[in-house]
Order: structure tokens, then C-alpha cells, then sequence
């Protein structure tokens, strides 16, 4: 029984590492613009590589 | 790549030259494709350090140097293919803070559910003795904090209501938590069998959870109006001695300032011209469908819109002394009667909490009078409130008020907050305006096909490059009609003529007639030859759809407008609708009061300033998103796009909605039914409880998600992705 004295303090200590990463990114504004960061996964990187050779794709 | 803009490092700034932010809101942007332009284009520009579009709200941020004006930001914006406006300095800001409140306080009960119910499960399981009394400390440890946190939002409002000798849906579930917390504390320190504190969080997150809902879905159609606002007068050129022109605010106006009003700007205070000739449109603030000329001397007020050439206007009355300022006071009179409505959790729960509470006490009673100690009679009193604590209510209408929000909002209907649902659904009579409602609102050209195709593709390419209304007004009819726009080179605009281009070796241009015509009108010009389009405000493409739509819904239908008599009785007859004309915003409102006094529920439905206090003032409004702020920011909803049923698919989704809450009540009370006996005879323990809470959540939850599907045709382009 003695392990609970390790694994409920490392159980609460993880549980609150996820809470106060949560309360940093809402702080950070990550939550701020939720349908723009589902769009820009969408936005092609900046055009300063070498240029790109993609083949022609007719499917999605 | 999320980091705000002012973290962002200055690439284009050399030397310490301050950078100021500025936002602008560019309601055009609808794909990735959008944010990448934009961006890209506006970093490009000498002078920007930064830009970054925050997508949901369809703004942009700007880190410039201070040597760039926000009107050159906006030209740059132009011809990257997208129009924009200042935005107000963050409006929304205050009610976005509540919503990061309570999606705090939901984090922190959800941290502490799971930690509590993972020592609860094991004391369930069989854990006893000192193992059971250490899990039952460490709970109380977690459980404490947590209710103090989470539970502010509840106990605020709670104490509020009792403040006022009211209560509402917070007092019994104030009271049901904490209870059940010290009552658990008073367990854990005399080593009881039972500890109530998975209960008590889990409750708490459930609410919670419905009370995020409720504020997300609000904060979503904000943001999404607040895109849509912001073409009024909010300020004017104002011209200095030295013939030097600058940006003023509209509060910044004074009389006898000589402003400049270009083609397409609204008026931001009332004043005299004193050089230029120009159409002016009356629409927004009498609902007048007939623009009017005005020429030096002529006064014009704040709201109205310059349609034709620029103009110099002296400032007569600015700020709060303009007409529009009369307007706002009847408005402010108007709204009082709006905040009389109680939702209907609140009444539900004014018959609710007093019958849980009486049924608690009498088992304390009963127990007692049966010989039970005051110990096993208070637990037993304490297992009644929990079981009863409305926490299927809480969720029962949030839950389905968010779900037909968001399906509404992707047919191009904005809802407000879900108090405009429950009176959306009570409705039983529409009065609508003319002008802006029935109609678009803005000149669409009558008739297309007096161009060949050739010519109309000629027509957009030069239309599309220009922000007079006539312009926007042809070039979205042509789009319509999906026309390409030619490839013409060198357009140019010339203020207060037209635009000029050439096209294939030959000059094009769209000018305005040279000769005074009846109503508006352009001219395109190919190497010389005339044609000749007529304008006019034309009634929305699928109105007699939508009005039979009402109709079918059992409502009665009239129109109310400020136009001319004549005008409005054509309609009527047109329609087939009981129409009045020429009425004074005062004149519209003591109308709707006199529906109200006959007992009928009115929806009215507007966009122009003289409709903001009949919006403000009718048990439930709707404004188009061509609407004035003023009228958008008052009525309940705003619908998006060129389409009237909206209004109709609004109150048939309202309806469905509040029949879904009402079953989902029944639910939630029928589980109350079934549990409470278990309670009153002390059957019920923690695991119970816990069981019982989470299944009729659930079953209220996927009761509501049924909402989500069929509710008619979709209402097209224009609605927000």
C-alpha cells in the first residue's frame, strides 16, 4: 500500500501540470482564433524554398 | 505562428521609429487562402512591421510605424482585393472575459472531478478503514479549493437574486453544493461511511459546462456581427485650414468643421454642404427607397449615405445633438421593457426550488420523527438535494439552445443568446420594414441584358475596382449572374465621374449620365457607344417564398415602413400584405406597443436607424447584416445573404428548439421522480448519485444534439463558414 504515497502525489502533480499548462495557453491567446488555426494548416509555406515541383493532383 | 502581434519581432522597421497597432475588420475573408493574402500582402507594404489575422473574428491586426495611416492600411487592403474598416477598440472585450472566467472555473472542476473520483472509485470498490478515511481527507483537500473556485460564478449569482428577495436557478444549486460539501467535511472528520464531494465537483462541472456553452454561443455570434459592423459614420476627413485633410472621430466632430464625404461614406454628424452636388440616400435613417438630390446649401444629417460625388459638408450639430441622437434616447425607453423577460430556466426553477427544498426538509422531518438520529436524518436531507440538484436542468437548455444556434448560424442566421430563441419560438405576428428588409437596401441594376456579354464582362472588370454603391451594386449582380470580368488594363477613377480602362486597344469607361435621368443610372462606354443601366432597390430574390413560408407558420405579416405612402401601398398590394407608410420611428414603436397591449407577441424585423427603436422595443427582433450597427446591435439576431427566409427558418428552428428543451425537462424531472423515493428512504449513496447525475446529463445532452440535422434548405452563399 505504501506505493499510494508515491502514485496519488505524482497523480495530483500531473493533474495539475494540465491544469496550469491549460490556464497558459489561454492566457498565451491560443483559444482566441480557433477557425483560423484550423485554416492556416491550409496556407502553403512562404515561397522563399526551393521552388516546388509538386506533382499535379486531381484528387483532394 | 499564434503568437499576438505585438510579440511578433519588427522585420521591416530600421531605427527606433514606434510601432503603433491598429485593427481593422475585413469582413471579406472566407478561406485560408484569405489569411495567407493578406498578410503576406500587407507585410509586404513599406512601413508594416507586422500583420495577423485572427480569422474567427475577421479581423487583422497591424504593427505599423506611426508614419502609416490607417487610411493608406485600408487602401492597400483594396487592392489586395478586400475591403475593411477601422475597428472599434476591442467592443467585445468585457464579454469575452466572462467567457475565459467560467471556462477557468470549468477546467479546475474538471481537474478536480476526475482527481476525486478516482479516489472515490476506489472507496466504492471497497477500500475501508484508514484507507478510506486518508482517500476522504484528500478528497476534502481537492474538494475545497475547487468548490470555492468553480462555484463563485453560482454563489454571485445566487446572493444577487437573494438580494433582490428573488431566486433562480442558482440558489438551489447553491445551496444543494454546499451542503453536500459540509456535510462530506463533517463525514470525513468523524470517519463516516459516506462523503459527497465526487457529487458535489460533478455537479458543479456539469453546470459549468452548460454555462460555457451558453457564453461560447453568444461570443460566437457577437464576434460574427461585430464583422459585420462598423460601415456607419464612425468618422469623417475632416479638412484643415491649410487644405490638409484628417481622420476624425466621429465624438471629435464639432460644429462649423468643414468635412469631407466621399462617395459611398456615411454621414457621421449633421451638417450643410457647401461645395459639390450629389445624390443622397435616405434609406437608413427615414426608410425613403428614392435617393434625393442635394446641392450647396442643402442641410443632410448624420446616417445618411453620399451616393454620388464627393462632397464638402460645414458641421452644424456632431455627436450627441445630431437626429440620430433622438433615436438613440427612444431606443434606450424601448429596450426596458426587453429585460422584463424571465428565461425559462429561471421560471422553471422558481416553481422547482421551492418544491426540492420543502421535499429536503419534510424527509428531515419524517426521519426525525421516526426516531432516526438528526445525524442519519440530515444525510438523508443532504441525499435529497444532491439527487434533486437541477443539474439535467442546467443543461437541459443550453445544451439545445446551442445546438440550434449553431445550426442556424450556418444557414446565415446569427443568434444573440438563447433568450432570443425562447421568444423567437413565442412569436405570433411579423411586421416588417420595406426599405433594407424587403428589399436589399442597395441599387441593383433593373435590367442586365441591355448588355451583351462582351460588355458585361467589360462592366465587372471596372465595376469590381470601385467602392461607389452603384459599382458594388452592379458588380455583385454580374457575379450573380456569373459573369468573368475581362481582362482591362490601366482601370483608373476618376471621384465624382466613373472609372476609365482599356480594353482589346479600345476605351472602355463607366461613367454616370451626363444628363439628369429619373433615377439612378450608369453609362458604360465601349470606344463610344452608350448603354445606358438603370438602377433600382429591388425586393430579395425569394421574398413571396419566405412570406408564404411565415404564413404556413401561422404568422401574420404587415409591412411598417417610413417611405412614402404610394410606394409602400405598391408593395402591399404586390405582396399581398397589410402595408403602412410614411411612419416616424415613434410611430412604429406605439404600433408594436398597441400589438403588445392586444396580447400578441411581434417580431419585427428592420435594418435602418429609424427601426432601432421598434427593434429595441418588440418582444423579439431580427436586422439583416446590411443593417445600421445601431439597428444590428439592438435587434436579437442578425440574418447574412440575400435571402429573407432566414427570418421564417428562425422561428421554425426556435420552435423545434423549445420543444426539445420541454422534452428534455420531462426527462430530467422524470428522472427526479424515479430517484427521489430512493433518496427520501435512504437508499441513495455517493455511487448512486454519481451514476444517476452523469446518465441523465447524457441523455439531456444527446436528447439536444438531435437539433443539429434538417432544418431546411440551407440558405446559401453568405452565410459565415
Amino acid at each position: 500500500m505504501s506505493i499510494l504515497g508515491f502514485l496519488i502525489p505524482l497523480a495530483l502533480l500531473m493533474g495539475l501540470f494540465g491544469l496550469a499548462c491549460f490556464f497558459w495557453a489561454m492566457k498565451g491567446g491560443q483559444f482566441d482564433d480557433l477557425d483560423g488555426a484550423a485554416n492556416r494548416i491550409l496556407i502553403d509555406d512562404e515561397d522563399d524554398g526551393p521552388a516546388k515541383a509538386e506533382p499535379a493532383r486531381d484528387t483532394r | 505562428m499564434n503568437a499576438p502581434v505585438a510579440a511578433l519581432s519588427p522585420q521591416g522597421a530600421d531605427g527606433p521609429s514606434e510601432l503603433l497597432d491598429s485593427r481593422f475588420t475585413v469582413p471579406g475573408m472566407r478561406c485560408a487562402g484569405c489569411i495567407a493574402k493578406v498578410e503576406r500582402g500587407l507585410s509586404a507594404v513599406p512601413g508594416v512591421a507586422a500583420a495577423r489575422v485572427n480569422f474567427s473574428a475577421r479581423r487583422v491586426a497591424v504593427s505599423h510605424e506611426a508614419g502609416l495611416t490607417g487610411d493608406a492600411i485600408i487602401g492597400e487592403l483594396r487592392k489586395l482585393g478586400f475591403e475593411a474598416e477601422r475597428a472599434a477598440d476591442n467592443p467585445l472585450a468585457r464579454e469575452d472575459a466572462e467567457t475565459k472566467r467560467l471556462l477557468r472555473a470549468l477546467a479546475v472542476a474538471g481537474f478536480g472531478m476526475m482527481n476525486i473520483m478516482l479516489l472515490s472509485v476506489s472507496v466504492w470498490s471497497g477500500a475501508d478503514a484508514i484507507t478510506r478515511d486518508m482517500f476522504h481527507y484528500l478528497s476534502a483537500v481537492i474538494a475545497i479549493p475547487v468548490v470555492a473556485y468553480s462555484g463563485r460564478p453560482f454563489f454571485a449569482s445566487a446572493l444577487m437574486a437573494l438580494r433582490y428577495r428573488r431566486t433562480n436557478m442558482d440558489v438551489p444549486i447553491s445551496i444543494g453544493v454546499l451542503l453536500a460539501t459540509g456535510m462530506s467535511l463533517y463525514e470525513t472528520v468523524h470517519g463516516g461511511a459516506h462523503a459527497y464531494f465526487d457529487g458535489a465537483v460533478m455537479l458543479l462541472f456539469f453546470l459549468l459546462a452548460g454555462r460555457v456553452l451558453d457564453a461560447m454561443m453568444r461570443d460566437r455570434a457577437r464576434s460574427g456581427i461585430s464583422a459585420l459592423l462598423g460601415r456607419m459614420g464612425k468618422g469623417a476627413h475632416v479638412v484643415r485650414p491649410d487644405g490638409s485633410t484628417e481622420w476624425m472621430e466621429a465624438e471629435r466632430l464639432a460644429p462649423n468643421m468643414i468635412v469631407l464625404v466621399a462617395a459611398g461614406e456615411a454621414l457621421a454628424a449633421d451638417g450643410v454642404i457647401v461645395e459639390g452636388r450629389t445624390t443622397i440616400d435616405n434609406s437608413m435613417l427615414t426608410g425613403e427607397s428614392e435617393p434625393r438630390a442635394a446641392g450647396p446649401g442643402d442641410t443632410i444629417h448624420a446616417g445618411m449615405v453620399n451616393l454620388g460625388n464627393p462632397i464638402r459638408l460645414k458641421v452644424t450639430a456632431a455627436a450627441r445633438d445630431t437626429a440620430l441622437a433622438d433615436i438613440a434616447r427612444l431606443m434606450d425607453e424601448a429596450g426596458q421593457s426587453r429585460s422584463r423577460y424571465v428565461r425559462i430556466a429561471d421560471r422553471a426553477s422558481r416553481l422547482y426550488a421551492p418544491a426540492v427544498h420543502t421535499l429536503a426538509l419534510l424527509s428531515f422531518c419524517g426521519w426525525m420523527l421516526a426516531g432516526a438520529g438528526w445525524h442519519q436524518a440530515l444525510t438523508i436531507a443532504v441525499s435529497v438535494l444532491i439527487i434533486t440538484c437541477p443539474c439535467a436542468l442546467g443543461l437541459a437548455v443550453p445544451a439545445a439552445q446551442v445546438v440550434a444556434a449553431s445550426t442556424l448560424m450556418k444557414r446565415g442566421l446569427l443568434i444573440k443568446d438563447g433568450s432570443a430563441l425562447e421568444r423567437l419560438a413565442e412569436v405570433d405576428e411579423v411586421l416588417l420594414d420595406k426599405t433594407g428588409t424587403l428589399t436589399l437596401g442597395e441599387p441593383r441594376p433593373t435590367d442586365l441584358a441591355v448588355l451583351d456579354p462582351q460588355a458585361q464582362s467589360v462592366a465587372l472588370a471596372l465595376a469590381q475596382a470601385s467602392r461607389h454603391p452603384l459599382s458594388r451594386g452592379l458588380a455583385r449582380a454580374l457575379r450573380e449572374a456569373g459573369v468573368e470580368p475581362a481582362a482591362v488594363d490601366g482601370v483608373d477613377e476618376t471621384a465624382g465621374h466613373g472609372m476609365t480602362g482599356q480594353w482589346q486597344g479600345r476605351t472602355v469607361a463607366l461613367v454616370r449620365p451626363e444628363i439628369e435621368t429619373g433615377g439612378l443610372a450608369v453609362d458604360l462606354l465601349i470606344d463610344g457607344t452608350r448603354h445606358r443601366l438603370a438602377f433600382a432597390d429591388a425586393l430579395r430574390p425569394d421574398t413571396g417564398a419566405a412570406l408564404a413560408a411565415l404564413n404556413a407558420l401561422g404568422l401574420h405579416t404587415a409591412i411598417a415602413s417610413g417611405d412614402r405612402a404610394e410606394t409602400v401601398a405598391q408593395v402591399g398590394r404586390e405582396l399581398g400584405l397589410e402595408a403602412t407608410g410614411a411612419m416616424q420611428p415613434a410611430d412604429k414603436l406605439a404600433l408594436l406597443e398597441a400589438r403588445a397591449l392586444a396580447g400578441h407577441k411581434v417580431l419585427m424585423v428592420g435594418d435602418g436607424l429609424n427601426d432601432g427603436p421598434a427593434l429595441a422595443g418588440a418582444h423579439v427582433s431580427l436586422a439583416p447584416g446590411g443593417a445600421s450597427d445601431v439597428s444590428q446591435q439592438a435587434a436579437d439576431a442578425v440574418f447574412v445573404g440575400d435571402r429573407l427566409m432566414p427570418v421564417a427558418l428562425a422561428v421554425r428552428m426556435a420552435r423545434r428548439t423549445m420543444q426539445v428543451v420541454r422534452e428534455n425537462f420531462v426527462l430530467a424531472i422524470g428522472y427526479n421522480v424515479l430517484a427521489v423515493p430512493l433518496a427520501i428512504f435512504g437508499f441513495v449513496t455517493p455511487l448512486l448519485a454519481a451514476v444517476a447525475m452523469s446518465t441523465s446529463s447524457l441523455i439531456v445532452v444527446a436528447n439536444a444534439l438531435r437539433l443539429a440535422g434538417g432544418a431546411g434548405p440551407k440558405a446559401g452563399e453568405g452565410a459565415p463558414a
